[in-house]
């Protein structure tokens, strides 16, 4: 019998009630009364001098209450970057500033100019033209490579080279890995592109600043994944604001993916604006405007090689990766292709030795940072397709090989710095080889073949990292934050509970989950618990939702915090009861002195929590109401096998996916259809780059793909259903629930699973040349393979 | 500036309008209905799916003076009057065909259309009916699978 509350069981959602009736309150419902309007003027040329911006003839345009240029913002700090990388030359990376409008330079198409506050948004926009912009352009910096070349045009000078860092991991590997690879009876290289990407929530970014003359406090209404971060950053660094005069509010947010983690320049203009003008200040992108101004994600180019024996063992690996940082560091951009790249290069896999080696470019394109999986599907991209490529030149079975090199025994150290702490990828991959029905695979090979269709079966494994972060160790590789977080449960004299937790849900069901757990805990419904989220007034500091840590890390704060009131509740349950605090026992609602029938409910301890007058007042204070902050031990770590099946029309090279299929160890899931709801959308993600997406800039930096006309999401009829399956769990060893995390492990597995079943079909339809193509695997890109 | 009249989720309404006022804005500002979303500017994402006279549009791109006079129904008036879901809403909620929310009643006004023409299209008719609606959260399995089950065709979805 599935359970119908508490952990484990499929609750639906509260919050799709107001989402499914027009209730929702995203940042751009937010209208304040007397609220002027921002238009940004913004680069049309990938770098350029500013000689000089005349806004004359646009201020004097009606309805404009004022425009803003570099110059006013020559006194405030520049956007923060949140993550410094050492590089193997001990030389710390270089860290431009990052103005909130541009001065003395613009380094991308889209880099902010100006910005003109108006009476209304058409005003604001018509003005924004009429700004007259003197830019001497200069030759722009595109490809990583042409940017590392001898002479290339510099995108910030002072740096004096357009590499932010040459980095190494782990050094000490790196002369045994070259050697093992040169010694090496088999070696598989291979050359590939982790295509670029627009994160592209459906929600465009918005930002609403607020400033109260009478108090002198700044409010902020964003579109974030993690509102004290904001509140952090920009207070602290770039506008001056103590965190007791800032409010950040990350109301409904209409998904993040990574790109609503970090702070953008339209935030502080707004917060700044509202202040100098002493009005509320909006801005909503238009979604033009959001490709050319959310980071992007990806964009790596990458050579790897895989040393094995003739077994198929895997000995060494070595891989050189250029990484696009853009043109200025994102928040925690450098973060990305280093330690939550480097460190999963082991994969499922036994490899005794592994050298990742990162350079890090700037260039004259948008900044690039974390999107959904964030440097582990790059290290799962490369590792899982060599693999399959060595599996072909060896002759050995692709499940066969990985099976061969998994890791069998935990926890396991790996020669990239973490411990796993547990897993079992036989059982993951056995279940996927159950539901992906790959027994059934040669006679539908057979079927497509008779329409004339290529068919293919990609398979592979990832692992990734979650629950981001010891923050001790992650102080060591750079950090500037910790990466804990926080809860604080409230209960009210009647019993009802409030969870204020400083993590955030823009999508992934919070509202419901949360209150499921401590429903548990107490043995009191779920209605009676209220999670309150995205507002730094009403929770407590904490790091925000990325990097699939809200359970893992924010959950655990929640346990500790709720364990806490339960140890305080139990005293007071004592006490009325007249027993000792050790013989209490908590179960369905109800304090037991054990081995007797005497009890009290919860909501009477609740009461007398508030209403002390038969309370051990002397030892106890009143009222019932715990913080705890968690930060988390060892990463988690997720890990499972994905099947694809394709078929590929030759003539068009047209890629149709047929079947898909997920298996999944998450350790213990708290809702199942929403961690179904996760995977689905993961790998909805993951096909999107493996078949549709890729932002595209042409060589003078002009983005190509800056709209739905150019930029290909995945739509309902690119992608298949999904077969997924998490039952294959083993707990997570270090935290209270035992949870590992779900959110992007769909879209870490899935783009190699789909590129290795297009090489599959091509390879058994007798395309013996083709053994990559880069993503995404556009029909035009495929039948030119084909043609070799 | 002129003036628009029109009848929204059962009620009548009036406002000035400039020319250039998009009916999504009208509906957003105008008339505070915020439930209509707007995702994109090249009218591809369908957030802002509503039905005018009936059929559904795009309210990105509709002038508003262009509505006037007609019928205009937004994802504020699905539900009946004492708050209770549609089987749609409902099937959604049951599903889990939504994650952040924000393609949702764009969405649904879609899935309605479709299911008013056609009440029991294939997954594939619903597949390619939802061209036009962009979710970028739910990789679309289970918003296909709610409206299946909406059209009482709760298995017919392939992999479940
Ligand atoms: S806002 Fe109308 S289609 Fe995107
Ligand atoms: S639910 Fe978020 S875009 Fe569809």
């Amino acid at each position: 019998m599935p359970k119908d509350s508490g952990i484990g069981a499929s609750v639906k959602r509260r919050e799709d009630v107001r989402f499914l009736t027009g209730r929702g309150r995203y940042t751009d419902d937010i209208n304040l009364r007397g609220q002027a309007h921002v238009a940004f003027l913004r680069a049309n040329v990938a770098h350029g001098r500013l000689r000089g911006v005349d806004v004359a003839a646009a201020a004097a345009m009606p309805g404009v209450l004022r425009i803003f240029t570099g110059a006013d913002f020559a006194a405030v700090g520049g956007l923060p970057c949140g993550w410094q990388v050492t590089g193997r030359d001990g030389q710390v990376m270089k860290e431009p500033r990052h103005p909130v409008l541009a001065a003395g330079k613009v380094r991308h198409v889209g880099d902010p100019i100006a910005a003109v506050v108006a009476e209304t948004l058409e005003a604001a926009r018509d003005a924004a033209e009429a700004i007259v912009a003197d830019i001497e352009e200069l030759p722009a910096v595109i490809d990583m490579r042409g940017a590392l070349a001898a002479g290339a045009p510099l995108v910030h000078e002072e740096a004096g080279t357009n590499l932010c860092f040459d980095w190494g991991f782990v050094e000490d590997n790196r002369a045994a890995t070259d050697a093992a690879i040169a010694a090496a009876p088999h070696v598989t290289t291979l050359d590939l592109v982790n295509n670029r990407l627009i994160p592209n929530a459906m929600e465009p970014r918005a930002a609403v600043g607020d400033y109260n003359p009478a108090t002198g406090d700044s409010t902020l209404y964003t579109t974030s994944q993690n509102p004290h971060v904001i509140r952090l950053l920009m207070g602290a660094f770039v506008l001056g604001i103590p965190e007791h005069k800032l409010r950040v509010v990350a109301p409904d947010v209409g998904g993040g993916f990574g790109s609503k983690i970090f702070h953008y320049a339209e935030e502080a203009f707004v917060t700044f604006a509202a202040r100098a003008l002493n009005r509320p200040v909006k801005w909503t992108a238009q979604r033009s405007e959001s490709a050319l101004s959310d980071a992007h994600g990806r964009d790596h180019v990458t050579r790897i090689d895989l040393a094995l024996d003739r077994e198929g063992h895997f000995l060494a690996i070595r891989t050189r990766t250029l990484a696009n940082m853009g043109a200025y560091l994102s928040t925690f951009a450098p973060s990305v292709p280093t330690y939550l790249h480097g460190t999963l290069m082991a994969g499922n896999y036994r490899t005794p030795l592994i050298h990742v080696g990162v350079q890090a470019v700037f260039t004259n394109t948008v900044p690039v940072d974390a999107y959904r999986g964030a440097g582990r599907p790059e290290a799962t991209f490369q590792l899982e397709r060599v693999i399959d490529k060595a599996a072909r030149e060896l002759g050995i079975d692709p499940v066969e090989i990985r099976r061969r090199n998994f890791i069998d025994r935990f926890p396991y150290q790996t020669p990239v710095a973490v411990a796993y702490d547990t897993g079992n990828y036989h059982a993951t991959m056995d279940k996927l080889v159950a539901i992906a029905d790959l027994a059934g695979f040669e006679g539908r090979r057979q079927a497509s073949a008779r329409k004339g269709l290529l068919r293919g079966l990609g398979v592979n494994c990832y692992i990734e990292a979650c629950g981001i972060a010891p923050s001790h160790l992650v102080g060591q590789l750079g950090a500037r934050a910790g990466l804990y977080e926080s809860a604080t449960v409230r209960v009210n004299a009647t019993g009802g509970i409030v969870v204020m937790t400083g993590s955030h849900s823009h999508g992934q069901g919070h509202e419901t989950t949360f209150p499921q757990v401590i429903a548990d805990m107490i043995g009191i419904p779920e209605s009676q618990v209220e999670i309150v989220h995205g507002d730094t007034a009403n929770t407590p500091m904490g790091m925000g939702t990325y990097g699939s840590r809200s359970l893992a890390v924010g959950g655990s704060a929640m346990v500790r915090a709720a364990g806490k009131v339960i140890a305080k509740a139990k005293k007071i349950a004592a006490h009325l009861m007249e027993a000792a605090e050790g013989d209490i026992t908590l179960r369905d609602g109800k304090f037991t002195v054990a081995g007797t029938d005497r009890s009290v409910d919860w909501g009477a301890v609740c009461l007398a929590a508030y209403v002390p007058h038969n309370y051990p007042l002397a030892e106890l204070e009143p009222g019932l109401e715990e913080t705890a902050f968690y930060d988390p031990a060892n990463f988690t770590f997720p890990a499972g096998a994905y099947a694809c099946e394709v078929e590929v029309d030759p003539e068009t090279g047209r890629v149709v996916i047929d079947r898909f299929a997920a298996a999944d160890d998450f350790g213990n899931v708290v809702n199942p259809m929403i961690v179904d709801g996760q995977v689905h959308g993961g790998i909805g993600q993951g096909i999107g780059q493996a078949l549709c997406e890729g932002a595209v800039y042409d060589a003078n930096g002009q983005l190509v793909t800056g709209s739905y006309m150019d930029y290909a999401m995945p739509r309902a009829d690119d992608v298949p259903s999904y077969v997924v399956d998490h039952s294959c769990a083993t707990p997570c060893t270090h935290n209270p629930l035992g949870v590992k995390g779900c959110g992007e492990a769909g879209a870490i597995g899935s783009p190699p699973t789909v590129v290795n079943a297009v090489i599959d079909a091509l390879q058994r339809g007798g395309h013996r040349h083709v053994t990559h193509i880069d993503m995404p695997l556009s029909p035009a890109r495929v039948w030119a393979a084909i043609r070799g | 500036m002129a003036r628009v009249t029109m009848t929204v989720n059962g009620k009548a309404v009036a406002g000035e309008v400039e020319g250039r006022t998009l009916l999504v804005q009208f509906l957003r500002e105008g008339l505070g209905l915020t439930g209509t979303h707007v995702g994109c500017d090249t009218s591809q994402c369908g957030a802002c799916v509503v039905h005018m006279d009936g059929a559904p549009v795009k309210a990105c791109a509709v002038l508003a003076l262009d509505a006037d006079g007609a019928e205009v129904r937004t994802i504020e008036g699905m539900a009946s009057a004492d708050g209770t879901l549609s089987p749609l809403q409902q099937a959604f909620q049951d599903h889990h065909a939504l994650q952040c929310g924000f393609c949702t009643p764009g969405m649904v006004m879609s899935a309605a259309a479709l299911l008013a023409g056609n009440p029991r299209p294939s997954e594939h008719e619903v597949r390619e009916y939802l061209e036009g609606n962009l979710c970028r959260c739910t990789g679309y399995h289970n918003i296909v699978k709610a409206i299946m089950a909406a059209s009482g065709q709760g298995a017919a979805i392939a992999a479940e």
